[in-house]
């Protein structure tokens, strides 16, 4: 007797992922009959599976484009770009950029920042866990010499920038209230801070994103202000550091002696 | 999802189960429900995500990640799947049947010792739910499984469910299922309610699907396999459209008087014994 060959796994994933392709070689069913069914449940599971984990993912962009509409955009994702881990939570990282050149959803030209939003909802919502500065400890640091200090921030910290309202939008589907009318040509910048358990989500003003990239790379708070003067002139500090300090994103500031 | 119910209620319930991929990010609200959970109940971990049936190696990332999730946790048992879902770094979500033969058995083999090997303890190995059968296996599903216990000392979760589910979709006795199984390496027990389907000549398929209450038939086969081990920790699976606690609760509930029926029958058999 030989030795069985290799189970071809392989020629398996092709057929699951391809509802065009005919089930693999080598299935049988109880009465010889076609397996196709039978395999269609394999088909079934992993594609439903995978388009319900983004669809809970990105309940907002489920809502903005309709069940729908999201499942088809899902299922082509899904084809394309499988998990490349076990953990479904990080799954959809890949999903923004898909959207943004999705043609089907070219008009919601918003849609690709709204899922970047959400997919850093779901990123801090697993983040490392920190203890944040009391809001009191924060505001007793000395002004003068914060120019030179450097922060770190809690591990959930994310900012998302964009020319359209995505916190506004995010907000109405979330809260489940009545839709008031956007300006869509209002963009907003996105911070997402989960301190303890609960995630925050606030909207910073213009040159926020890029103040907390600059601190998050360890710049001082003085080249950090630099860097989001440069992209928004009008750039307000003390709004920005307001909406960090209520979100309670400083883990650590260290003051330079 | 029903962890405020759970702290507010504190069920006599025997155990948790939870799936090990869902704790594997590095803080936030999951780890600290678990760790109140394990605080006062005993935990039992189950792994979606080692694809042991496949030719692959294993993904050993995620191994080390499992074995930062039971070392944190110490759970009772570790158990995972007779199936495969990653293929080419691509992981599928799904738990994929493989052939049982020569060749499928020596990896199934080099898998659970090496995961029994990292973790430093046994796993329980589940049986799959089948919807078709392999030209090429060799081995009966039984017969697979005797050996892998054998050549691994790992022990076993019976998913009586799944054993009804490939029963009825491969035509074969549930029962004899039962008769066959090793069900002295069996350390924890599976229900779960399936989704009713036909193929395309009429046969029934039943799905396992998670998704409903327990139905009749598998909790008349699990009598049957109670009456063949020990009052085995039980579990009521139910991750598709979950109902409110309570209604999960009443069948762990009923779970739990077979397994009290069972419990006093084994003492009562032990006394005899005793008396002889």
């Amino acid at each position: 007797m030989t030795a069985p060959a290799d189970f071809d796994q392989g020629a398996f994933v092709r057929a699951l992922l391809d509802p065009e392709l005919p089930p693999p070689n080598g299935l049988e069913t109880p009465r010889g009959f076609s397996p196709e069914k039978r395999f269609a449940v394999y088909r079934n599971n992993v594609c439903v599976g995978l388009v319900d984990a983004l669809s809970e993912r990105f309940p907002v962009c489920w809502q903005l484009v309709g069940e729908e509409f999201f499942r088809a955009m899902a299922h082509c994702y899904m084809r394309e770009f499988l998990p490349c881990a076990p953990m479904l939570f990080e799954y959809g990282g890949g999903f923004a950029t898909f959207v943004s050149q999705f043609e089907p959803a070219r008009e919601l030209s918003y849609l690709s920042d709204v899922a970047r939003l959400e997919y850093a909802v779901g990123q801090a919502y697993h983040a490392e866990d920190a203890a944040p500065l009391t809001i009191g400890s924060v505001r007793a640091l000395p002004p003068d010499r914060l120019e030179n200090a450097t922060a770190t921030l809690h591990p959930s910290t994310q900012v998302i920038a964009s020319t359209y309202p995505i916190v506004s939008i995010w907000r109405q589907h979330m809260s489940g209230e009545e839709m008031t009318p956007l300006d869509l040509n209002r963009g907003e910048e996105a911070l997402v801070v989960r301190p303890e358990l609960e995630i925050r989500v606030s909207t910073l003003p213009a040159g926020g994103a890029v103040f907390v990239d600059a601190l998050q790379d360890r710049q001082t708070f003085g080249e950090a202000v630099n860097a989001a003067t440069a992209v928004a002139t009008d750039f307000d500090l003390t709004a920005c550091l307001r909406e960090l300090i209520l979100a309670e994103a400083f883990v650590a500031i260290r003051v330079a002696h | 999802m029903h962890f405020a119910d759970i702290e507010a209620s504190a069920p006599d319930v025997g155990f948790f189960e939870i799936h090990a991929e869902n704790y594997m990010g590095a803080g936030g609200a999951p780890h600290a429900q678990l760790t109140r959970l394990r605080r006062d109940f005993p935990l039992s971990i189950h792994g979606v995500g080692l694809s042991i049936g496949g030719a692959e190696p294993l993904d050993r990332e995620h191994l080390a990640r499992v074995k930062t999730l039971v070392d944190r946790y110490k759970p009772a048992a570790f158990s995972e799947h007779l199936a495969w879902s990653t293929q080419g770094g691509r992981f599928l979500n799904d738990l994929l049947a493989l052939p049982y033969n020569a060749s499928t058995l020596t990896h199934v083999v080099a898998h659970v010792n090496e995961i029994q090997e990292a973790l430093a303890r046994p796993i329980l190995i589940e049986n799959p739910a089948a919807y078709l059968r392999f030209q090429s296996s060799d081995y009966s599903e039984i017969e697979f499984l005797r050996e892998v216990v054998r050549r691994t000392d790992c022990r076993l979760l019976l998913d009586v469910t799944n054993a009804y589910i490939s029963a009825t979709n491969l035509g074969f006795s549930a029962e004899d299922y039962i008769d066959a199984f090793p069900m002295s390496f069996v350390e924890e027990i599976h229900l779960a309610g399936y989704a009713e389907d036909a193929d395309e000549v009429g046969d029934p398929l039943l799905i396992d699907a998670h998704c409903a209450p327990v139905q009749e038939g598998v909790w008349r086969l699990y009598v049957h396999a109670l009456s063949r081990c020990r009052p085995v920790a039980t579990l009521i699976e139910w991750d598709n459209d979950v109902p409110p606690w309570k209604v999960l609760f009443a069948q762990a509930m009923r779970a739990e008087s077979f397994l009290a029926r069972r419990r006093s029958a084994v003492e009562d058999n032990s006394i005899s014994a005793a008396i002889q």
